[in-house]
């Protein structure tokens, strides 16, 4: 796997938030029937964490489970792990009516930190991103600018955001702009 | 002349002198000054020249509702036209320049127009420019937009310097206005608990209440207003923006706010502007009035404002507008600039009332101050022409005898107020007709603008409610406060339940006005010949004349007669004019105001620039575009860029010194002879998987999926519902239970749209899921003779045989060591692998492909290659052949519509009468007589026949059209009337600025028929 390199190499900038490409991430994109208690036992036998509630993710280190829709989830992981989690998930379903499929390189993955996180992001999509209505923990499928994104709090000021690879850089030159001088002062 | 007062201003700081040009002339102006304020403190009245008649105009106003003191500001990369100066904060090194006039503000030719105003009545461009029909593009209209128009155009080449952005805000309630009355339903609002987000488009807090020598809760207003001030920002739940405009209220409790961030400090390549789009539970509109001009000749004179505006200038900015300046008035508002004035020793020569018997609390005071009022009196003329030098006077009840003149500079008139209610009304909010204070209010007695839940989305607030007395407006604004907040119910009983509370709002107090005098011509029975020098809307110099034209004329509705003058349709939208003109009108026609009604409010309720709306979005992300992961080594290798969808795909690959044609035609004989190297990772890729994913395709596609065997492909069509061809591609059948769906690489997200439309609305009970996975893989087309040996040669323990790997098989394994599925499918008719590796892979799996294949003489290959390859082959392309009204059967493919299959998308539709006509045109190969020409694309087959109307009978077109390296001849694919029952038919094909071009209808399959070069 030492020839896999994420859109922007890792690359990061500083502004009014840092925003670093986190680098290739494992991402298994899991459908099913979420209250089918076989899936709950197979996340948690596979990435360890309990499946969240709508709109959250639950997360452990590089581990978590987020859910995308009341039939699909995101399962993150190491991305070497990937691979075998998706085979372990395939195993562990066997019978069930599902859908895995590794979705690890088809997102570029952005960490975004600084107290003006909420700020930046607000500068592209239309949730309401104040601390009441976005918590930590909670992940919103939304649009940053002119494209579709995914972003979820880790904590007070650490965003993590995934969106389309091929559009990775047309993000990373976004909060290039967004992030640049300027805080709005909202939240 | 107007100056600078020795004492007095309020918003200025006259210890910070600030340097600005007017017209190349150095002024100066003290921090805090507005444009207008600068120049009228440097005795620079005349600003303008107006829209038709090119006359001298002034500063009439002190707000956004100025309509003549318009400039161009700035230059090259900050060049702004149409700045209002009375909102342009000044800073050092401002320019600005008057718009309109040619060859100078003082001297301007067009102002010849204004000698003859009977020759530009209302309709004249209309009347007069009608013919000849071509006159008007080539001769009228140039001429015209040169004299008229406003501000000059940026310069084409010129980028503006500066940033700007969209910022997304929710909050339950949303207050437009910092005066008295918005800071007090803000904070009636706020101590509820709930987000209130508070903006101001000035610069200052307060609005008109200090200027206007209003008291609350006790204390000057400026006093009050601070210290709310103070309250709220202490408030966490509160956000307060200045230089910030309500823009516009939309459904669903959406809002645009304005912010200007940096107009104020001149520096260039900083953040603008702000678009801010919010949520808002609640929206206040506390959006205060706008002083009415009155309506007498002569009444665009340079020198005559609106009473508030001379009052606004002396106290915010201790300017005097002039040396003598008389006041006319239909109420006892105006008074107050009288003795302001008075005050500040300015001579005030007289005050002209309309009304006959003026004797409130503040007609008194100016008798006491020693002030002359002329009762039941009216302006008959102003006088002068690019600064007022006269005043005439004459009865209010009279045609305009003239009965005494007063000399004076400069003129304060105030016909009333209108209360701004363009924000309650962009939603729908009804207004209501108050005679007695002669205006429209915002009806609560109609349905208001509703939110989601039914109740009032829009709470008009104070003056902008119409209320005109302190104490009224702050009750009023407190209420619609705690009504916003859901503390109180509505009027009508909707909402939170009353609760029964003292009231503990702000009390105010200010001088007793006595009622107001309706005046909408001045005087009474104004002249015809007076009329046409009475002005209604100054910035497109509509008369009174023209108004009452129209409605002669037969223009009764407003609306009509608004676009037939273009009353109100300037960059101020009318905010001076639009109550005088509707008054005017319903005179004209005879009728009640209310029934004339008003025009439409609609956003912007100021204009916003260009750059604010297109937000951040400019320069490298004015349009999303997605890159493969082989991008950067194209672009760095000769790349030829073409935008497929969202994608950018690289036409050919160009050599040092080598043209695009010579490129194409390189890369396709590399392929035919060695081998080339194709980035096809835009194509889409879904995942079907389920116990009905057969069934599910089955019925997505026209030919039959379910009999796929696991581990092979098989081309499949797509329809619309009408038969038409949608999308095509190769399926794999990975597993029993899961296939891979390819679609075209601008197909990807509508397909997987399409697929899921399918099964959540119509079929929801098949048990399908599928996933999106076009940008997991890159998929990399190996393509030529010595493909099996390059990929070989990067090392793979699969067998790739032609027997372990057949044509249209696919194997899972490793290549260069890098996980790969690799297909054997070919779109060029050669011995054809595609890999799919992992996208963050992708680029190592180029490179060891490019290594491995430098013996066999690998090409890395472009689209236009690729089309010209799949031409000779009669390969259809989505788009090409295709175009929404192409049906598999036109194409030859019937052979792809399963007759086994009950139904599938677009079956039934295939079946209608019109589908079924043999007349059709079908797709047929065409070879030009002469093999070196080559048919434009789109070009029409004609049959020498005429049709009814004189157009030429067309019996076919042309769909893809090459040269072919590889035959050495052009090759044409058509749909022709027919076709492929015409074989061999010699037709004539049109040619656009040249001779018509004949060519041979044969085979679409060019190249190799029987694919002996895809089957080794």
């Amino acid at each position: 796997m030492s020839n896999a390199v994420s859109v922007l190499g890792g690359a990061g900038f500083s502004g009014i938030i840092r925003v670093v490409d986190a680098g290739v991430t494992g991402m298994i994109t899991l459908r099913g029937d979420l209250a089918c208690p076989k899936i709950a036992g197979a996340v948690k036998a596979t990435v360890g964490v309990n499946l969240p509630q709508a709109r959250n993710i639950t997360q452990n280190g590089h581990n978590g489970a987020g859910w995308m829709s009341s039939d699909e989830l995101l399962l993150t992981c190491p991305y070497e792990e990937a691979c075998t989690k998706v085979e372990k998930l395939e195993e562990a379903l066997k019978g069930e009516y599902f859908l895995v499929a590794d979705v690890s390189d088809a997102r570029a993955r952005f960490t975004l930190t600084g107290a003006a996180v909420r700020e930046v992001l607000a500068k592209g999509s239309p949730a309401d991103l104040s601390p009441g209505a976005w918590p930590v923990g909670e992940l919103r499928r939304t649009r940053l600018g002119q494209v579709a994104v995914a972003f979820w709090l880790r904590d007070d000021i650490t965003a993590e955001l995934v969106c389309f690879r091929s559009l990775g850089k047309f993000v990373w030159d976004w909060l290039n702009v967004t992030a640049g001088d300027d805080v709005p002062g909202y939240f | 002349m107007s100056e600078r007062l020795a004492y007095g201003g309020r918003l200025i700081d006259r210890t910070c002198e600030i340097s600005f040009t007017f017209n190349g002339r150095e002024m100066k102006g003290y921090a805090g000054d507005t444009l207008a304020s600068g120049l009228l403190a440097n005795n620079q009245v005349l600003v303008g020249r107006s829209f038709k008649y090119h006359r001298p105009r002034g500063i009439v106003a002190s707000g956004p509702e100025e309509p003549n003191a318009l400039m161009n500001l700035g230059k090259g990369s900050t060049f702004e036209p149409n700045a209002r100066a009375t909102t342009t904060e000044i800073f050092d090194g401002l320019t600005a320049r008057s718009q309109n006039h040619w060859p100078s503000l003082e001297f301007d030719v067009g102002a010849v127009n204004a000698i003859m105003p009977l020759a530009f009545p209302a309709g004249f461009y209309y009347k007069t420019f009608i013919s000849p029909r071509a006159a008007w593009k080539h001769l009228y209209e140039p001429f015209i937009r040169k004299t008229a128009g406003l501000g000059d155009a940026p310069d084409a080449a010129t980028r503006d310097a500066d940033r700007y952005e969209y910022f997304y805000a929710h909050t339950d309630v949303m207050v437009v206005g910092g005066g008295i009355a918005g800071l007090a339903a803000a904070r009636a609002a706020a101590r509820s608990g709930v987000r209130v987000l508070v903006m101001e488009q000035s610069a200052h807090w307060g609005g008109r209440a200090p200027v206007d020598g209003a008291s609350v809760d006790g204390k000057t207003a400026d006093k009050w207003v601070k210290e709310g001030i103070d309250e709220l920002s202490r408030m966490p739940n509160v956000r307060l923006r200045l230089r910030m405009m309500g823009t516009g209220i939309y459904d669903h409790g959406f809002a645009l706010g304005y912010e200007r961030l940096s107009d104020h400090k001149g520096a260039a390549g900083t953040l603008r502007h702000r678009l801010w789009h919010i949520r808002a539970g609640r929206i206040i509109t506390a959006t205060g009035a706008i002083e009415r001009p009155l309506s007498f000749a002569g009444n665009d004179v340079p020198g005559v404002m609106l009473a508030s505006a001379v009052r606004d200038y002396a106290v915010n900015y201790g300017v005097g507008v002039g040396k003598r300046v008389v006041v006319a008035t239909n109420n006892d508002d105006a008074y107050r600039t009288a003795l302001l004035l008075k005050d500040a020793k300015v001579e005030v020569p007289c005050i002209i009332d309309a009304r006959p018997d003026p004797k409130g609390t503040l007609p008194e005071k100016a008798r006491a101050a020693g002030i002359r009022i002329l009762a039941g009196k009216a302006v008959s003329t102003a006088y002068g022409s690019k600064r007022l030098t006269s005043v005439g006077v004459c009865a209010q009840d009279s045609d305009g005898r003239k009965t005494a003149e007063f000399e004076c500079d400069a003129l304060a008139m105030s016909g009333g107020w209108s209360p701004v209610v363009h924000l309650w009304s962009h939603c729908g909010g009804k207004l209501t007709w108050d005679a007695d204070r002669a205006m429209f209010r915002p009806d609560h007695d109609d349905l208001p603008p509703s939110g989601a839940d039914g109740i009032g989305l829009v709470l008009a607030a104070g003056t902008a409610d119409g209320e005109m007395r302190t104490a009224a407006v702050l009750e009023n604004a407190h209420a619609a406060g705690l009504r916003a907040a859901g503390v109180i119910a509505f009027s009508d009983g909707a909402g939170t339940a009353a609760a029964e509370a003292p009231y503990d709002g702000p009390s105010g107090t200010d001088a007793g006005e006595a009622p107001m005098l309706p005046v909408w011509q001045m005087p009474a029975r104004l002249s015809k010949k007076a009329m046409l020098k009475t002005w209604l809307d100054y910035q497109n110099d509509v008369k009174v004349s023209d108004v009452r034209l129209a409605a002669r004329e037969g223009f009764e509705s407003v609306e009509h007669t608004k676009r037939y003058t273009t009353l109100g349709m300037a960059t101020d939208q009318g905010k001076l004019s639009n109550i005088n003109g509707i008054a005017i009108l319903a005179d004209s026609l005879g009728a009640d105001i209310p029934d004339v009604g008003t025009t439409t409010f609609r956003p912007p309720y100021q204009p916003v620039s260009m750059g604010v709306i297109a937000g951040e979005a400019h320069g490298t992300i004015f349009k999303p575009m997605r890159r493969s992961p082989m991008h950067d080594w194209i672009d760095a290798n000769g790349g030829f860029w073409e935008p497929v969808a969202d994608w950018r795909r690289p036409y050919c690959f160009r050599q040092p010194g080598e043209s695009v044609r010579d490129a194409v035609t390189r890369e396709i004989l590399s392929v035919r002879e060695n081998v080339g190297l194709l980035d096809a990772s835009t194509l889409g890729k879904i995942i079907v998987k389920g116990p009905d994913a057969g069934k599910f395709l089955d019925m997505l596609y026209t030919n039959m999926m379910s009999t796929l065997k696991v581990g092979h492909c098989r081309y499949g069509l797509m329809c619309s519902e009408n038969g038409f061809l949608s999308d095509d591609g190769v399926v794999a059948r990975l597993d029993k239970d899961t296939f891979l769906c390819h679609t075209t690489s601008g197909g990807s997200d509508r397909i997987h749209a399409w697929m899921e439309e399918w099964l959540q609305t119509e079929w929801w009970d098949w048990k399908v899921y599928t996933v999106n996975v076009t940008e997991q893989y890159a998929q990399i087309g190996i393509v030529g003779p010595n493909a099996r040996r390059v990929l070989e040669k990067m090392g793979t323990h699969m067998d790739l045989s032609a027997e372990a790997l057949p044509f249209m098989a696919f194997g899972n394994g490793k290549i260069g060591g890098i996980k790969a599925r690799l297909y054997r499918i070919s779109f060029s008719g050669e011995l054809s692998y595609e890999a799919a590796v992992p996208a963050n892979q992708a680029m190592a799996f180029w490179e060891k492909a490019l290594e491995a294949g430098v013996g066999f003489g690998i090409t890395p290959y472009g689209t236009e290659a690729l089309h010209v390859m799949r031409a000779e082959k009669g390969f259809i392309m989505i788009g090409d052949e295709t175009d929404g009204t192409v049906i598999p059967q036109d194409l030859g493919l019937n052979r792809m519509i399963s007759k086994k299959k009950d139904d599938f998308l677009g079956k039934r539709a295939q079946e209608r009468s019109f589908m079924k006509d043999p007349n059709r045109w079908k797709l047929v190969g065409l070879e030009t007589m002469d093999p070196q020409e080559v048919i434009p694309d789109g070009a029409y087959a004609v049959d020498g026949h005429l049709r009814h109307n004189g157009v030429r009978n067309m019996i076919g077109r042309i769909t893809s059209t090459y040269y072919s390296p590889t035959l050495k001849r052009s090759v044409a694919l058509g749909l022709v009337e027919r076709g492929p029952d015409r074989m061999g038919e010699i037709i004539t094909f049109t040619n656009p600025g040249g001779q018509e071009i004949e060519a041979k209808i044969v085979d679409p399959v060019f190249l190799d028929k029987e694919g002996a070069r895809q089957n080794v």
